[in-house]
């Protein structure tokens, strides 16, 4: 299938070839990865923006105040909105939706749940692919509202051009602002609920984080007061989310970033395949069940089975010996 | 043991890495009209998701076209409509026609909530197709998605 075929489908009358185009890819069906492919060399044209930060910062509540502010100025948008899989059952509740769900009805605004389906990090492993769908059939802007992350979900930082993390009020003192991970990959960090008390402090102690550091690439990042339930801060935060763009152009760390993106979703998918062939291996290699099995019975240590199989596949050794 | 080769970690005859999982139905489950009890859709969402389901779940207040623009953008297979004000002949048959209007004829609606038992067969004919009344067990609902819901395929 080549890109004008998918194109004609996908802006053709029949409004479910993109939703379902978006399934498609989410479930890793051939039709829908061999169309997402030849659509994308049409991809790199839109305004990636991650949103992301911990648990009822108010995410959801914020892009939703945003989608108002975009619709306002009569820009198209879509969103990507990820929750957590259960790692047990494999079932989600993505409640993100609930709180957009007065922009429906709008035509300009697109907004796609996903469950993360096993992958952590804050996405889930077809949250590129969607992305670069809606990129392709040529939504400018394109918001990813990552699951709620604390220290370690900075995979956002690989798919977005612009990381806006979100704190709220009373999340931690002045040594979580300095630890490593999430502030690190903001663009532009946003206090929300800052009608609540404790935000100044907050604001305060994240500025101090910042201070501490050289400015990357001679850009201070911006941190943005807002009230996302009654709107308030929500043009300034659309301003800096455009300023934003405006300066990865001029900087040059466009391309930076793209090249950092493709890097990664190469290697993470290439990962992804090693994982799957992995597991399915315990299941069909008798050797290495035979050595899963002696580590369970405390035989043999975790590490001398993981060397012996690293032999096996020509790769280096943990802690330089192969050991027994 | 250092020459133990696992000749099938890396085999290249493995299928499409992300192809052959069964993936999740995607379920959205929905609160039509003026009706503020959200209890039972609560219950049913934690149940359709310890299923293995992945439920979008809208909250209170929705108007057909909500309903039926979330069902199109989601994509979803199956849609739950809880409702207990006792407004369903006027809102399901909206909701229907909002579903058609956008092509969702293969999409399996279902009902739940306080609906009298004389008023299943009209509503059997709008296309819902099954109705749960208090006191259906859990079991039930998720055996009957399971076994009537769509699978989504290619529309070209």
């Amino acid at each position: 299938m080549t890109a004008d075929e998918v194109l004609l489908r996908l802006h053709g009358s029949n409004r479910r070839v993109l939703p379902r185009l978006a399934t498609l890819v989410e479930n890793g069906d051939a039709d829908g990865l061999e169309a997402l492919d030849a659509l994308f060399p049409l991809t790199g044209r839109a305004h990636v923006v991650g949103v992301t930060g911990p648990p009822g910062a108010g995410k959801s509540s914020l892009v939703a105040a945003l989608l108002g502010r975009i619709r306002a100025e009569n820009r198209r948008v879509a969103v990507v909105a990820v929750d957590p899989s259960s790692p047990l059952t494999g079932g989600a509740v993505l409640g993100d939706r609930i709180r957009m769900m007065n922009r429906h009805a709008d035509d300009g605004v697109f907004v796609r749940s996903m469950a993360s389906r096993g992958r952590q990090g804050g996405l889930a492993w077809a949250t590129a692919g969607l992305v670069h769908l809606l990129d392709a059939v040529g939504y400018p802007l394109i918001l990813i509202e990552t699951v709620g992350t604390g220290q370690d979900g900075t995979d956002i930082a690989s798919l977005a051009d612009t990381v806006v993390v979100v704190e709220a009020p009373g999340l931690g003192d002045g040594v979580q602002a300095i630890k490593s991970g999430l502030l690190e990959v903001g663009d532009i960090v946003v206090i929300n609920k800052a009608d609540q008390p404790g935000a100044d402090d907050a604001q305060r102690l994240i500025r101090a984080s910042f201070d501490l550091a050289h400015p990357s690439h001679g850009r201070t990042v911006p941190i943005l007061p807002t009230v996302a339930t009654t709107e308030s801060g929500i043009s300034e935060l659309l301003v800096a989310i455009d300023d934003h763009d405006s300066w990865l152009t001029e900087s040059g760390q466009r391309s930076v970033r793209r090249e950092r993106g493709a890097r990664a979703e190469v290697l993470s998918g290439l990962r992804a395949v090693l994982d799957r062939r992995l597991e399915s291996g315990t299941g069909r290699s008798p050797e290495l069940a035979a050595l899963i099995e002696r580590v369970a019975r405390r035989d043999l240590s975790p590490r001398r089975a993981v060397n012996a199989l690293a032999l096996a596949l020509d790769a280096p050794a943990i802690g330089g010996t192969v050991g027994d | 043991m250092g020459t133990t080769k696992p000749p099938e970690l890396l085999s290249p005859t493995e299928p499409e890495i992300f192809e052959g999982l069964n993936p999740p139905i995607r379920v959205l489950i929905a609160k039509p009209g003026l009706d503020g009890h959200d209890r039972g859709a609560k219950v049913l969402v934690r149940a359709l998701r310890d299923a293995g389901f992945e439920v979008v779940y809208t909250g209170l207040f929705q108007t057909p076209d909500m309903i039926a623009s979330a069902a199109l953008q989601e994509d979803v297979q199956v849609i739950g409509l809880s409702i207990l004000s006792g407004a369903h002949m006027e809102l399901f048959p909206r909701i229907m026609d909002a579903l058609h209007e956008r092509g969702l004829d293969d999409v399996l609606v279902v009902a739940g909530g306080t609906i009298p038992k004389s008023d299943i067969p009209r509503i059997r004919a709008l296309g819902v197709a099954e109705v749960f009344g208090p006191g259906t067990r859990l079991a039930t609902i998720v055996d009957y998605i399971r076994d009537n819901a769509p699978r989504p395929s290619a529309l070209w």
